[in-house]
């Protein structure tokens, strides 16, 4: 489903992915760990089509198109979701409006008919129940005046929605305290599907105890520099990021 | 001969004008010393000139490029007028052509509300009409408060009763015929009774766009204690119009007015909006908006004067601007010695689109009491690029993103309009005027 080849970007001249391979097949869930600053975000940014990147070299193969080529609303309509690691919050639009707008405009790209007024509020109803998303999106602007919980909740909410083929969590775990981090996986397991792959990443191994991964990589300077199953993270979590910088030879930096 | 014509100003040319017609103008004895009065002020001042601190960022000189006249063009059928109607809007329509008022013969119920050309004014009526006339809206204060003072050709009256509160909307058409090289003078005169309760719709129109004609428009509104006034000026299929329009209102002890100034069309546009709460418990709001495009310009002047304590006023403007189009926001508020408890708030907020749209914004703040609440703030900037990747990145095309983003920008203004079918007709507006 999705094939990164040899990926090389950057910001402003700095180069933060180095050559960064990665197959993800449908189905499979991948997580990706790694000190800060070793470029997990920026890889999602880059699938996701952010303009302040640059992609110096390389290839992303997504359902047989070239990804790189697409605008991140193509993206987005061809199936790609990112879990933004900080979620907007948009004064003015309302949250049943913007979902609404970005519902009509995927279906639209796909030639299908848009949506019944009454499907689409039995699915706003059904998947808010499946995070446990209280407040009440009608009234309210996209993000404005939630919690940090709820925003990542509205996260994996707008995700079942949109019922994306690959979707990247980007340190969807970050200020969830447990009870708002179950809650969060529990939706994020419930849409786990065989045609559907997800990208975790995540700095903490706490989030895998309950998305179990089928493969952890570690990346470390713009690179994965391990692979291995979800033991690997356990491994990770017991012995620190340095220990990973130690197997690669590197001085451990203050 | 033709030499001397051109030596002559455009000011000195308007004066020229009025002095020969001065006799052939309507109006008691009264009224036509205030007329010769403000003529004289209007020679004192002149057109604003270059460096005139008041119309700095709006210089007038291009209005006057060609030669203008007061004699102003044929009415505008009535097909035509009726194209500006407003869907959905049960209102009492009233329409003012050229400066010339024609009031339906129906549709007011003579025992709340009353409207008037000033040659349809009854004999009982004229003294408290000339108590009022040009008593707000000073022609020492303005050049074109001058000018329309003495060169107007008819007045739009309108009296509340006391107590009244009207059902329906009051709609004021101002329409002008804009191919002719004319100098348009429309005036109105609104005074709301004791405790009524009213809403106007101030609507500008023109017939083509087409830029020959100027409109110099002049409105004086008397609110009286206790009364409580809804006023909005819509400034909409008017792409062909250079316009002056000042509005004056006079507040008086626990009064409310509340206002909106909204500019979609017109080349080129000034709005003086000077309010005046003159007794204790006053609550005014001034709220903008405007969508600029090409190369049209507008200028919303505003002043709050409190005189007396106990007083609030909020200002609310937003502006988006596009191509090559120009803001301005000049809001002044003055809040004199006596006006203790005085709270005054401003804010505006506009965004540029395009690297050759320009803003300028200043607030005027003048506080000589000492017990007050006084703020203001501005800010323009461009759209929210985060906001605009959030969107995209759900799948909401860029063209649609920012069509979301500039109206939930407008939505501040637009959520304050009270009257449902008015608000619905500008979301649409809006809408359209966003998409292209």
């Amino acid at each position: 489903m999705l094939s990164i080849k040899n990926l090389k970007a950057g910001i402003e001249d700095k180069e933060i992915l180095k050559g960064f391979n990665l197959e993800v097949k449908a189905g499979e869930v991948h997580a990706i760990m790694g000190p800060n600053g070793s470029g997990k975000s920026t890889l999602a940014s880059v699938l996701a089509g952010r303009e302040d990147y640059a992609v110096t070299d390389g290839s992303v193969q997504f359902l047989k198109k070239d990804l790189l080529e697409m605008s991140p609303e193509d993206r987005a309509r061809e199936g790609l979701f990112l879990a933004f690691q900080y979620p907007v919050e948009i004064p003015g639009v309302s949250n049943i409006n913007f979902l609404k707008t970005a519902l009509a405009e995927i279906r639209q790209y796909k030639g299908l008919p848009p949506m019944e007024a009454k499907d689409f509020l039995k699915r706003v109803k059904e998947k808010q129940a499946l995070v446990e998303l209280q407040v009440s999106l009608a009234n309210r602007s996209v993000n404005e005046g939630f919690s940090g919980g709820e925003k990542k909740r509205n996260e994996i909410f707008q995700m079942a929605m949109l019922e994306p083929v690959l979707a990247i969590l980007d340190e969807t775990d970050s200020g969830l305290d447990i009870d708002a981090l179950r809650i969060v996986a529990n939706g994020v397991n419930k849409l786990r599907a065989p045609e559907r792959a997800f990208i975790v990443i995540t700095h903490y191994q706490r989030l895998l105890e309950y998305i179990v991964p089928d493969f952890v990589h570690v990346m470390y300077n713009g690179r994965i520099v391990k692979s291995g199953t979800k033991e690997l993270a356990l491994e990770l979590e017991e012995k620190g990021y340095d220990w990973i910088k130690k197997e690669l030879g590197e001085t451990i930096e203050a | 001969m033709t030499n001397i014509a051109e030596k002559i100003s455009p000011g000195d040319k308007l004066i020229a004008e009025l002095e020969l017609n001065q006799d052939s103008l309507t109006g008691s004895d009264v009224i036509r010393s205030t007329r010769r009065n403000a003529l004289k002020s209007f020679s004192k001042q002149g057109l604003p000139a270059r460096k005139s601190e008041e119309y700095k960022y709006s210089p007038v000189n291009r209005l006057f490029q060609k030669e203008l006249s007061f004699v102003t063009a044929s009415p505008v059928s009535d097909e035509k007028e009726n194209s500006f109607a407003l869907a959905g809007l049960d209102a009492s329509v009233i329409r003012i052509l050229n400066g010339v008022v024609h009031i339906p013969v129906s549709g007011f119920d003579s025992a709340t509300c009353a409207a008037w050309s000033l040659k349809s004014l009854p004999k009982e009526e004229l003294s408290f009409f000339e108590n009022h006339f040009a008593h707000y809206a000073l022609p020492d204060t303005d050049p074109f408060i001058a000018l329309n003072t003495a060169a107007f050709q008819d007045v739009l009256i309108i009296k509340i009763a006391d107590g009244a509160a009207l059902a329906k909307p009051i709609l004021i058409q101002n329409i002008t015929d804009s191919t002719h090289a004319s100098f348009t003078q429309p005036r109105i005169f609104i005074h709301v009774g004791k405790n009524a309760s009213v809403e106007i719709i101030e609507q500008f129109a023109s017939t083509k766009k087409e830029y020959a004609t100027v409109c110099n428009a002049v409105s004086e509104i008397v609110v009286e204690s206790g009364a409580k006034a809804l006023f909005y000026k819509l400034q909409n299929d008017c792409a062909g119009l250079q316009l002056i329009s000042t509005t004056q209102v006079y507040q008086h002890h626990d009064s409310h007015f509340d206002t909106h100034t909204v500019t979609f069309s017109g080349s080129w546009t000034r709005n003086n909006l000077n309010i005046v709460p003159d007794g204790e418990h006053c609550e005014t709001h001034l709220n903008g908006l405007f969508i600029l495009n090409e190369e049209q310009h507008t200028d919303n002047h505003t002043l709050v004067d409190h005189r007396k304590p106990n007083c609030e006023s909020n200002q609310l403007y937003r502006g988006i601007l596009k191509n090559k189009s120009t803001g301005v926001f000049n809001g002044k508020i003055y809040v004199r010695p006596d006006a203790q408890k005085t709270n005054a708030y401003q804010s505006s907020k506009n965004m540029l689109l395009s690297d050759d749209a320009s803003m300028y914004t200043k607030p005027q703040l003048e506080i000589y009491a000492d017990d007050v609440k006084c703020s203001h703030g501005s800010s323009t900037g461009q759209i929210d690029e985060e906001a605009l990747f959030y969107l995209r990145a759900r799948g909401i095309s860029a063209d649609s993103a920012r069509i979301l983003l500039m109206q939930a920008f407008a939505k501040d203004v637009v959520n304050t309009i009270r009257i449902e079918p008015l608000r619905k007709e500008i979301e649409l507006l809006i809408e359209k005027r966003l998409a292209n």
